[in-house]
């Protein structure tokens, strides 16, 4: 990693409130990629009876993986928003280990970043789930680009 | 024969209201975003009253995409359950006095989730209604439409897919 891309790995997270509220990790930043992890705390925990992450911490893992993505593409703008995020939930999250999402923006036109994710715990050979969006791409000037 | 008298309604409110107390409360991710249920009838409308936490992008500041698409999700998860509880309650096939946090009904499992993502969320609460448009006895599909200051201006809607709990109660 370079300096720079370095600075970012290490402050990504603290600089988003709800980042830092689930304690999202930024592990890797690539260009037009990012890995980010997030502890097992029982406090996310969505189905009292199995002890398993709620879906929608998962959900907020992955999306914030992807908008990291999106700001390393060396297309990329100062900014981005989710247009549209697809998960896919393929199985539980085993109770008690970290869950590590992966995103590549594999596209990006303009004003469109396209993205997809996957996420998985300790057994790397079986993803828990997938995820698939597009994003917004905003410039420095502050404009949407223009179509 | 005489017809059985009605139930008080306060017995009858008090009964509905505890059950959904104990089906929300038995999830801890619902009370880490602090997502909370009103209740009209059967109808159940979410709120998720705003806190610096579900921040996203502190510079606008704006919702955090994962919090909104989590709440959405919530509140899918949670009608769906309510929507079994209610007619195994009103049959009275489930005594709401035995739901507990350790004794609850299994809730559906996500599938898949699509986030539409129509407006910035404000730094203001949030309310969510879901809509189930198809319950089977394996798969549900539902819908939700979540808003802010205007109910006519949605910020967010999903739809999702749920893998329904075998029936046991």
């Amino acid at each position: 990693m370079t300096d720079a891309k370095a600075k970012l790995a290490q402050h990504f997270a603290a600089a988003i409130p709800h980042a830092m509220a689930l304690g999202m990790r930024m592990d890797k930043i690539g260009t037009g990629a990012a890995e980010l992890s997030m502890g097992y705390d029982e406090r996310f925990i969505g189905d009292p009876a199995t002890g398993v992450i709620h879906g929608g911490a998962v959900f907020a893992l992955m999306d914030t993986c992807c908008g990291a993505a999106v700001i390393s593409h060396p297309g990329g703008g100062a900014g981005t928003a989710t247009i549209d995020l697809r998960m896919d939930y393929m199985r539980p999250a085993t109770p008690g280990q970290r869950i590590r999402a992966r995103a590549e923006c594999y596209h990006m036109t303009r004003a469109v970043a396209f993205v997809r994710a996957t996420a998985m715990d300790d057994d790397e050979g079986r993803l828990v789930a997938t995820a698939t969006g597009t994003f917004t791409v905003e410039r420095a000037d502050g404009k949407e680009a223009a179509e | 024969m005489m017809r059985a008298k009605p139930e008080p309604v306060q017995v009858v409110k008090l009964r509905r209201d505890s059950a959904l107390k104990a089906l929300v409360n038995g999830v801890p991710y619902i009370q880490f975003l602090g997502v909370e249920f009103d209740r009209r009838g059967d109808e159940l409308t979410a709120v998720m009253p705003f806190a610096d936490t579900l921040i996203g992008n502190p510079f606008l500041p704006a919702l955090h995409g994962g919090a909104i698409a989590a709440f959405l999700e919530v509140t899918a998860i949670i009608e769906l359950a309510w929507t079994g509880l209610w007619e195994a309650m009103e049959a009275g096939r489930l005594d709401p006095t035995t739901l507990h946090p350790t004794h609850l009904p299994r809730l559906p499992k996500t599938i898949d989730f699509t986030v539409d993502y129509l407006r910035t969320g404000l730094p203001r609460d949030a309310y969510a209604r879901a809509r189930v448009n198809r319950s089977g006895r394996r798969y549900a599909s539902v819908q939700v439409e979540a808003w802010q200051d205007n109910r006519a201006r949605l910020f967010a809607q999903a739809t999702g897919h749920f893998l329904m709990p075998e029936k046991d109660v």
